[in-house]
């Protein structure tokens, strides 16, 4: 076992952790605060995918990516974000607010109708090949000597960075400001929050609203760093990004980017050292002996079942 | 509510413009805008068109809403949606029962009306499969309140039964179609006996899981299972006589049995007969189940946990019993579709299966034994007639899925719970 392989494995890792932690955002915050899991989650990320390369589509054909391509790229970004976001929205306000009140199995069964919604229209208007964009991110980092050495792009440094960032702006807003404090009164007693003048249902569509504009950063990440992406890669990133939110402790913030950066190290070191083949059954084991073991996570407080 | 007023039509107009625009915006990139290469082309009539259609409706509906009668139906939607489940009069047949006895003629003698046309049969046949797969999920689902989404695995362990028993242990269609019910309720229970000791909502998504381990197995196992060029399944036979042209050596054909041409229309009509006789059998089990203690639980717990656990039934065990018996019910489905189809492979069970058959419990009503077998035969049946449409047929299964929860999501079926009827009363 020589240390660059290893090394190189965590560097892996560590990207794909992070991609993981944005997405698992949007699950752990809609689980906190309405109690459901939102499969169509991971197709929101998948939706974002396909609007970075539509719009870095239209830049090119505009000749802004010509003139300056980090200004292209963070065009691309804030738009594929708002966009996103709206789509987050939209899917709240038509398949789950109708719903509040009604039985528990309704707002399950509505995601999965809303998933494989988002994912067919994807496919009917897009088509069902796989989609690319250029690479327009040079340039490698080199550590080590000329034979053994562990390899960095730019992409999976941008990767680490913007997710960082994006967790430590989203911790800002959830501690620090008036939007923040409502949406941890709402989590903690919907009804009081209710009652001490929270309009909840908005507080609620901030939460879906937020969780997409993260899965957009993921998307666009991971766009600009595969290049490649077809309609369904929302599936299996999705119960994965849920995974991470598991293992963090569902319900809490800092604990789904744990989980994310865990799950992300543990599934890379499981495919480059172990077999590449089983890496999505190892991740999917992790879950299932999560939920035996430690229920409640690594940082999420044990679930109390309340009449 | 009761004082006679005017309708709001600025009201109406702002929300419609509103609805518009939001929707000129989520549809514009996706469906406008289409990749090509690294290029878009555009075509935005589509979004254009879309977002008109939401602005009509979303101006219609506020105007209905403001109507007398669109009160009074969104009055009775809100309380269909808490409403809880009627009891059965207990007297008389209702017109379920009537219909029963028609039912099984009919579909006795179906497979002789269509011999002559095989593609009608096994069209049929898959639908029948699908019936069978409603019910045990409907189980799940729609009695016990369990949300399986990885349905479509038990269905492909019981047909890898048939095709790995035939190939490694040479078992037949009937020792395989027994093994594979014994290893689907084994292989429920392995899952779910951690999973639902916890908040019900893991099980989706651990189900969801466990259904890509399976797949992920049957494709990388390819010493064993054949990867993804799958394995042959053994057609049934009678008593020992093969329905192939041929018998392989000391076997006897059922046509030279019985001195009658071969017809390849035979296999699929025995196959029929013996899945339509053991959907008879299903049918019949689950309506003596909801009749039974356990049924009973079962209902009982989907309604009201926390009550429940404290009138001492074992949420437990209660739990793991329906989710057993549904995935038994998918290893039988499994054995009947390896021998219709002659193969597998794992391509056959991918998560769009589990949604169709989540979408036939859903669309049949959550519990209603009628609705799972109409609806299983609606929706099988009918993208083949409408092939034009076939590649919209999961887009239309997600939309009902939602627009089912939203208006009645106790199912098109009014569910009436069976009657307690004392002796002597």
């Amino acid at each position: 076992m020589d240390w660059h392989i290893f090394a190189q494995q965590l560097v892996n890792g560590l990207v794909l952790g992070s991609i993981y932690g944005l997405i698992a955002i949007g699950y752990t915050m809609v689980y906190g605060i309405i109690g459901m899991i939102n499969f169509a989650h991971g197709d929101i990320y998948m939706v974002s995918a396909y609007l970075t390369a539509i719009f870095l589509a239209i830049l090119t054909m505009l000749g802004v990516t010509a003139v300056s391509v980090p200004l292209a790229l963070v065009v691309v970004m804030l738009l594929t974000i708002m966009f996103t976001a709206l789509y987050g929205w939209t899917v709240e306000r038509v398949a789950y607010r109708p719903l509040r009140g009604s039985t528990r199995l309704a707002p399950l069964i509505s995601a999965i109708g809303m998933s494989l919604v988002l994912q067919n229209y994807v496919q009917i208007s897009q088509g069902a090949r796989n989609q690319g964009i250029p690479s327009l991110i040079e340039g490698t980092l080199r550590v080590g000597g000329e034979s053994a050495y562990v390899q960095i792009t730019t992409v999976q440094l941008l990767i680490v960075v913007v997710s960082f960032v994006a967790m430590g702006i989203l911790t800002y807003i959830i501690h620090k400001t008036s939007l923040g404090r409502q949406c941890r009164a709402t989590q903690q007693d919907r009804k009081m929050a209710n009652i001490l003048g929270i309009n909840t249902d908005r507080v609620i569509s901030m939460v879906f609203l937020i969780g997409a504009a993260m899965a957009a950063i993921a998307g666009a990440l991971v766009s600009f760093n595969y290049g490649s992406f077809d309609f369904y890669i929302g599936f299996v990133t999705g119960i994965k990004a849920f995974t991470a939110a598991v293992l963090g402790g569902i319900g809490s913030l800092p604990g789904a980017m744990l989980g994310g950066l865990i799950l992300g190290l543990s599934e890379s070191l499981f495919s480059g050292l172990i077999n590449t083949d089983y890496k999505d059954v190892f991740a999917f084991a992790l879950l299932v002996l999560v939920l035996i073991f430690r229920p409640s996570g690594l940082l999420g407080k044990p679930e109390v079942e309340k009449v | 509510m009761t004082q006679t007023r005017g309708i709001d039509y600025g009201h109406a107009v702002r929300d419609a413009v509103l609805a518009g625009m939001v929707a000129l915006l989520v549809f514009g990139p996706i469906t406008g805008l289409q990749l090509s290469g690294y290029e878009v082309v555009a075509r935005m009539q589509w979004p254009l068109l879309f977002a008109g259609i939401v602005t009509l409706g979303r101006f219609c509906m506020a105007v209905w809403v403001q109507t007398e009668a669109g009160e009074r139906s969104l009055a009775r939607m809100r309380a269909k949606r808490s409403g809880g489940v009627t009891v059965a009069e207990g007297k008389g047949k209702n017109w379920q029962q009537k219909l029963v006895p028609f039912a099984l003629i009919g579909g006795l003698a179906l497979p002789f009306i269509l011999m002559d046309n095989r593609y009608w049969l096994t069209v049929v046949l898959l639908a029948l499969i699908y019936v069978l797969l409603g019910l045990g999920l409907n189980i799940v689902v729609g009695l016990a309140g369990l949300l399986d989404l990885g349905y479509a695995a038990f269905y492909a362990v019981g047909a890898y039964v048939l095709a790995m028993g035939a190939q490694y242990w040479d078992m037949g269609f009937w020792g395989a179609l027994v093994l594979a019910m014994v290893f689907g309720a084994l292989l429920g229970m392995l899952l779910g006996f951690p999973v639902l000791r916890m908040h019900g909502d893991y099980l989706a998504i651990v189900t969801l899981g466990f259904h890509e381990i399976i797949r992920l197995i049957l494709t990388n196992w390819v010493s064993f299972t054949g990867g993804p060029n799958g394995a042959s399944a053994p057609l049934p036979t009678l008593f020992g006589l093969e329905f192939s042209r041929r018998a392989k050596q000391g076997g006897q054909p059922f046509h030279e049995f019985f001195g009658i041409d071969y017809s390849a229309s035979y296999q699929y009509m025995f196959v029929y007969l013996i899945l339509f006789l053991f959907v008879v059998a299903a049918i019949v089990f689950c309506v003596r189940l909801r009749q039974m203690p356990m049924g009973r639980a079962w209902e009982a717990l989907r309604e009201d946990e926390i009550a429940c656990r404290s009138l001492g039934i074992n949420h437990v065990t209660v739990k793991l019993s329906a989710f057993m018996m549904g995935a038994m019910f998918a290893g039988a489905a499994g054995v009947f579709f390896a021998t219709y189809q002659g193969f597998v492979n794992p391509t056959s069970f991918t998560f769009i299966e589990s949604a169709m058959i989540l979408a036939i419990v859903v669309l049949g009503g959550l519990g209603s034994i009628t609705g799972v077998v109409i609806a299983a035969l609606v929706l099988i049946m009918l993208p083949e007639v409408l092939r034009d449409f076939a590649s919209y047929r999961v887009l239309a299964f997600g939309i009902v899925m939602v627009l089912m929860m939203i208006w009645r999501p106790r199912g098109l079926m009014h569910i009436v719970r069976p009657r307690f009827t004392e002796k002597g009363a």
